[in-house]
């Protein structure tokens, strides 16, 4: 046994046990810690399967975006721990559960593991039609190009989960200041994080958008690294959450879309078809549309960490 | 004309997107002027099939499957998008008094015209896509818009409704990705078309299959799995409920029909579609029984909703041709398809009645929904008629559903699913007979009058989509649709047609009597029994065992078919 498999080895031992202590886990801070350790290990995982655009985007936004969600969650949950245990199952319900749950997922191991190896796949096709896209990288090729409609639709998503997180506000605050009060603390070490990290933050986000058309990287990871950037900021209370009713606001958040929407509906008219780009501006027209979509990204994602508004406008 | 497919999605998306960024008061303007266009195009591309050989398809960006994605239209996607697009119409013109334009821009308005574009977007994507992955996308985006449009009063009940139904349709979204990842590792595509030509009865199939089967059907609400449905559709505003109970619901139904049908017709089995056949027996069975026990208006039409579903659900064990051994997309599944735009159109209109019978009444508790004829008659009227449409009479298109159901039980000699259907039809009757007799009773006066005032414009629009029901069953279907003979409609002053409309109400006004809720009487044991079932049913330990159970049952029945 080489080192790298001792090491693949272990890794999948310690994802199965995060795994395991997050399920098991009574306290919800605790497993949110868990769950966040597992997000991490499972990027490790993406980079030994060769999957770096995945492992960025499950580091970036299955553990980094989630896990502060997670974690403003269990901390706002904090009082209704009490009750929450008191309405524990008991014993038989946990075992006949754990039982039923063992056959689905034996049936779903056994499957997995039976199925051949190397799997069916596209990725041969994908790259050959790599150079109609005048692109590197075929994750970036797929998701702009070949499944184009899937991408834009989940921006859509993005879009319509910030509507669903605004739409929790109360009447009366409606149009004002998104997420709850906090309180200033301009000294301690967030500050200092707050003032360190964002220039160093933006140039990196820059560069993982710019790079996505022929390396791993793309508008989602350069997106979320700029929403962590400006989280930040916010939390250390260097700059104030933007208003809800803001118009700029509003338009940052609907321009990846919208932008990719009327990009595509320029195909119609210089290429032939919905959703396809004129031979020789395929890789301008996408890094285009890649730049809007970070920009909506990388506001939207604040947005849902933040929360409805708690206080009326001004 | 292939373009139409992508406008149909593009249009209320891109009406979405710029009712957000103009914001104020023209969102409810923007969402407006949006309906007849998508209704033009809906109704276009339903009058195009034909002339195009009954399918249209479109290449998304050129690239063709499996590589590429592609947009496909058939009589299915056609017939889903037409009602749809009358549905949303119709609710758009009952919300403008619900959801104002005003000067200020207010949180429920915002909020509520920006979901039901993108709600729209949603379903024209389920409807016309070719893609198990681009169906993930569209299931997702129903959660997003129907998740805040459950929630849109703010109050905590509602949010407690909202957030149930958000995790168990996660659930189903988990369970249907992980189906979908299998099927692209086993055959290397997620096209509709390329996959049913290459995939086999295999067991990777059948977990695949079951795993997506059973997400969908937590999505559905399909009985036992229904434990969001009520609280969520009851406590939303009436024309969210419409949304939901009329349109979304039927999303994740769609694709299930797509992939029993379309992707393996050939490996169901005889026992699968039998299972699916008796949940929607089961869900016929429950929920109206349920429906008749209940204190609130909108609770029982929440639950005649668990109920109604059901009825979709036969077209499976109906459809399969068992000398063929496969699901065949004709006649049952045309009845399946038929009752699904019957239900949403009259489940929309009577949602929308309940809304006005509670503004005009200040309440909507069922005991003392006396005197409402006099207080909201037009209200009551439409209550009564959509009550009728989902009961069946002779011109409506659950009338003609039930017949091609029929039809199909004969020939394929399932004498079963005759019976489940008479049960049903005498079921949705008692609910309603009870209905009528507490509208007819006295007015108690000494109730205090909370009175509100109903729009004019809200009973015209529930009344057209009631009529829309009721009138379903005198299109020209067999000039349309795959039809091997042509459902004539019985003289209606006929004796024939009168007693098989007079028989259900007779037997339905004795179960009422039996079953329904009375003051001062103590409720039979059944009921009390009925009761508790329901509020097992309703609690997470529960649904997680049915739903655990149902996967494995569901996965035995695929693997165990040759």
């Amino acid at each position: 046994m080489s080192v790298i498999q001792a090491l693949d080895i272990s890794l999948a031992v310690l994802v199965l046990a995060v795994a395991i202590w997050t399920i098991v886990s009574r306290d919800a801070f605790a497993a949110v810690v868990g769950y966040v350790a597992y997000g991490l290990l499972v990027s490790l995982v993406w980079v030994r399967l060769f999957a770096v655009d995945v492992a960025l985007t499950e580091a970036a936004i299955g553990s980094g975006v989630t896990g502060v969600l997670l974690i403003s969650a269990a901390v706002r949950l904090r009082g209704t721990e009490a009750a929450v245990a008191a309405e524990w199952p008991g014993a038989g319900s946990r075992v006949l559960a754990a039982a039923l749950c063992m056959v689905v997922t034996a049936a779903l191991a056994a499957v997995v593991l039976t199925m051949p190896d190397p799997g069916a796949t596209l990725a041969p096709e994908a790259a050959r039609h790599l150079a109609e896209t005048e692109l590197g990288n075929p994750v970036t090729a797929v998701l702009m190009a070949f499944r184009a409609l899937d991408t834009l639709l989940e921006k859509v998503v993005l879009f319509l989960a910030v509507i669903g997180v605004w739409s929790l506000a109360a009447d009366g605050n409606w149009g004002g200041i998104a997420g709850p009060r906090r309180a200033t603390n301009r000294q301690g070490a967030l500050a200092f994080l707050a003032q360190l990290l964002p220039p160093v933050g933006i140039v990196v986000a820059i560069h993982i958008v710019w790079i996505g058309a022929n390396e791993p990287g793309g508008a989602f990871q350069g997106g979320a690294i700029l929403a962590a950037m400006w989280m930040i900021v916010i939390m250390a209370r260097l700059a104030e959450a933007p208003a809800i009713g803001e118009r700029r606001l509003r338009l940052a958040l609907v321009a990846g879309p919208a932008v990719f929407l009327a990009v595509g509906l320029m195909g119609f008219a210089v290429a032939n078809a919905f959703l396809a780009y004129p031979a020789g501006l395929a890789k301008p027209l996408i890094v285009f549309v890649e730049v809007f979509m970070t920009l909506s990204i990388a506001v939207s994602l604040p947005m849902l960490v933040l929360g409805p508004p708690d206080r009326p406008s001004s | 004309m292939n373009f139409l497919l992508v406008l149909s999605l593009v249009v209320p998306i891109a009406g979405a997107l710029l009712a957000f960024g103009v914001g104020g008061r023209w969102v409810s303007r923007i969402a407006l002027a949006t309906m007849p266009l998508g209704l033009a195009i809906a109704v276009a591309i339903a009058a195009g099939l034909r002339p195009a050989g009954g399918s249209l398809v479109y290449l998304l960006g050129g690239w063709s499957p499996p590589l590429g994605v592609a947009l496909r239209a058939d009589w299915l996607s056609a017939l889903m998008m037409v009602t749809t697009a009358v549905v949303i119409s119709a609710i758009g013109l009952f919300a403008r008094a619900d959801f104002p334009a005003g000067m200020t821009e207010t949180r429920r308005s915002f909020a509520f015209w920006i979901l039901l574009l993108a709600v729209w977007g949603a379903l024209n994507t389920v409807f016309l896509s070719g893609d198990l992955f681009t169906f993930y996308v569209s299931l997702e985006l129903l959660v997003f818009v129907a998740v805040p449009l459950v929630a849109l009063d703010g109050r905590a009940e509602t949010l407690q409704a909202a957030l149930r139904y958000l995790l168990f349709a996660l659930l189903g979204s988990v369970l249907y990705l992980a189906g979908t990842g299998l099927l692209y590792g086993a055959y290397g595509t997620l096209d509709i078309g390329v996959l049913s030509g290459r995939i086999r009865g295999e067991p990777v199939t059948a977990v695949a299959v079951t795993l997506m089967t059973v997400g969908l059907m937590a999505k559905t609400a399909l009985f036992p799995l229904y434990l969001w449905l009520p609280a969520a559709h009851a406590g939303a505003p009436a024309a969210a409920s419409a949304v939901l109970s009329a349109l979304v619901v039927k999303g994740s139904f769609f694709i299930i029909v797509r992939l029993w049908f379309f992707v393996m017709p050939g490996l169901a089995g005889v026992a699968a579609p039998q299972l699916l056949g008796a949940l929607g027996a089961g869900a016929i069975v429950f929920g109206s029984l349920l429906a008749l026990r209940q204190e609130r208006l909108k609770l029982l039409v929440a639950y005649s909703t668990v109920a109604q579903l059901g009825y979709l659900f036969l077209a499976f064990p109906l459809a399969l041709d068992a000398e063929a051994g496969r699901l065949i997309d004709g006649s049952a599944l045309i009845a399946g398809l038929v009752q699904a735009a019957s239900h949403a159109t009259a489940k929309a209109a009577m949602f929308m009645a309940a809304g006005m019978i509670y503004v005009a009444l200040g309440h909507d508790r069922i005991a003392a929904l006396g005197g409402v004829v006099r207080t909201a008659p037009l209200a009551a009227l439409v209550f009564l008629l959509a009550g009728v449409a989902l009961i069946g009479p002779p011109t409506s298109g659950v009338y003609f559903a039930k017949t091609l159901f029929l039809r199909a039980a004969d020939s394929t000699h399932q004498w079963w699913w005759s019976l489940v259907l008479d049960v049903g039809g005498v079921l949705t009757s008692a609910y309603l007979v009870m209905l009528v007799a507490r509208a007819l009773a006295p007015a108690d006066q000494a109730a205090p009058s909370m009175a509100g005032i109903v729009s004019g414009q809200q009973p015209v629009a529930a009344l057209a989509l009631v009529l829309c029901s009721l009138l379903l069953g005198l299109l020209p279907w067999h000039a349309w649709l795959p039809l091997p003979l042509a459902v004539t409609t019985p003289d209606p002053l006929s004796l024939d047609a009168l007693w098989s409309l007079v028989w259900p109400l007779l037997v339905g006004m004795a179960l009422a009597a039996l079953m329904g809720r009375r003051q001062n009487q103590r409720p039979l044991r059944m009921a009390l029994w009925l009761e508790q079932a329901d509020h097992a049913l309703r609690q997470w330990p529960a649904a997680g065992f049915s739903l655990l159970g149902l996967t494995i049952m569901l996965g035995v029945a695929l693997l165990l078919t040759p």
